[in-house]
């Protein structure tokens, strides 16, 4: 089965890299999306600062409602999803190897890249691990939470709108715990609590957005 | 040629079928018993790929149950779907990869990996020698068939097969090798559905043939 799983994660990460054009673009959007900021609010350095977290955490989950629609619309599309269902490897576990996978191709960049761009708002630095970590948390749960709506609207006409309105109040509590982890810190408060909070939502939705996901392919393929 | 250990019959209970307001099928049943074909033929939109679908578990039959052995492939899941091959209408087979490359994730993901000398054996058995390492997007519709067929080759270990027009976009000489692949598995113990607008001409200990009619 690890056999399977690892075959799975594998096989993403070499689409990703001959498709490395899907990656950037995701990519380029989250930085575009941060640098336009700074340019529309003008250059003041405090408001700068207190608006980095919520700016840079708003664009991550932009981008990865960006990425979520291809991840079971290719497999849907050329049958290979169907040798999925169909698979010796019970599907909740199949599809939480997609999930990783996914995260590896279009959260990852985002979180390694985040540091960067919090410069540019002239973030403290003493505070960046705080924002970093809880985008490092917080980024693989919009893509557990994001799996169940693009399973529940693959192949549907117009799932792209019906993705975004499906998700995105799902996403919210994700994102007010995620800023606020970074605001907390800059505050003094320390960001503990939040990302403590993340932690846990992480681990809630790793054993359970799976199989919910596996189950909505179910009812989508037939 | 060894035979496969374990074989179990399939059968088919009372089955239904409604797609939309459509009703394509109704009250069939059929006893699928290893080494046996199973054909079904039917006219266009007659329900072929709806039973194969129903009979994979893929599908929810609007009524009656799917056996394995006896018992409901619903329960069974995996361990039904680790005996069986399905070649869908659908090619399964990435653009990006190589030919080599989609048939160990299809055989790893069925549980059965398959070493890269195994596949080349496979590919060239059903002539694609030389097309091992072309991404698949530049192969044609007949080759992309051949890759996919190429999965039979490399499951001769499972009993049940099921293959939604597996001769579609083949040449001559090709449907003769999956005609042979078919024939020799079945000679093994295993039991084979098949649908196909050829008169296929396959040696079998038993031969069924249903015939859907589209209403």
């Amino acid at each position: 089965m690890l056999a399977a799983l690892r075959c799975v994660i594998y096989r993403d990460l070499l689409l990703a890299v001959r498709r490395s054009s899907d990656v950037l673009t995701v990519l380029l959007f989250f930085v575009i999306v941060v640098s336009l900021f700074p340019l529309g609010v003008g250059p003041d350095p405090a408001l700068l600062r207190t608006i980095a977290p919520g700016v840079i955490w708003v664009a991550a989950l932009l981008a990865s409602m960006l990425a979520l629609n291809r991840m079971f619309a290719s497999d849907h599309a050329d049958g290979t999803l169907e040798q999925m269902l169909l698979g010796a490897t019970p599907l909740g576990m199949t599809v939480a190897a997609k999930i990783l996978a996914h995260w590896l191709i279009s959260g990852l960049p985002l979180v390694l890249i985040s540091p960067v761009l919090a410069l540019q708002f002239d973030f403290p630095r003493e505070f960046l691990w705080t924002l970093t970590l809880s985008l490092a948390f917080g980024t693989p749960v919009l893509s557990l939470i994001g799996a169940i709506g693009a399973a529940l609207t693959l192949g549907l006409r117009g799932a792209g709108a019906l993705l975004s309105l499906l998700v995105l109040p799902l996403y919210v509590p994700v994102l007010i715990i995620g800023a606020g982890a970074a605001d907390a810190a800059v505050s003094g408060l320390g960001g503990q609590a939040q990302l403590l909070l993340l932690g846990a939502l992480l681990v809630f939705a790793g054993a359970f957005a799976p199989w919910a996901a596996a189950v909505a392919l179910r009812i989508s393929t037939e | 040629m060894g035979k496969i250990a374990g074989t179990s019959s399939l059968q088919a209970v009372d089955l239904h079928c409604v797609r939309g307001e459509r009703k394509l099928f109704g009250a069939l049943n059929f006893t699928l018993r290893s080494g046996e074909l199973l054909r079904i033929a039917g006219a266009n939109g007659s329900g072929k790929t709806s039973l194969l679908r129903i009979a994979c578990g893929l599908l929810e039959p609007t009524r009656g149950e799917v056996r394995w052995g006896g018992k409901d492939i619903r329960r069974l899941q995996e361990e039904f779907w680790r005996q069986l091959v399905y070649v869908g209408h659908a090619n399964s087979i990435k653009d990006d990869l190589t030919a080599t490359e989609n048939l160990h994730v299809a055989c790893t993901l069925a549980g059965v990996p398959r070493q890269a000398a195994q596949i080349g054996e496979a590919l060239r058995r059903l002539g694609l020698a030389g097309c091992e390492n072309l991404p698949a997007r530049v192969l044609s519709q007949g080759q992309r068939r051949r890759v996919a067929l190429a999965r039979l080759a490399l499951s001769k270990g499972a009993p049940l097969w099921i293959l939604d027009e597996p001769f579609a976009a083949l040449d001559a000489a090709a449907v003769e090798h999956v005609q042979d692949l078919i024939a020799e598995q079945l000679s093994r113990g295993a039991a084979v559905i098949l649908t196909t607008h050829l008169e296929a001409r396959i040696t079998a200990a038993a031969a069924l043939r249903i015939d859907l009619e589209a209403t």
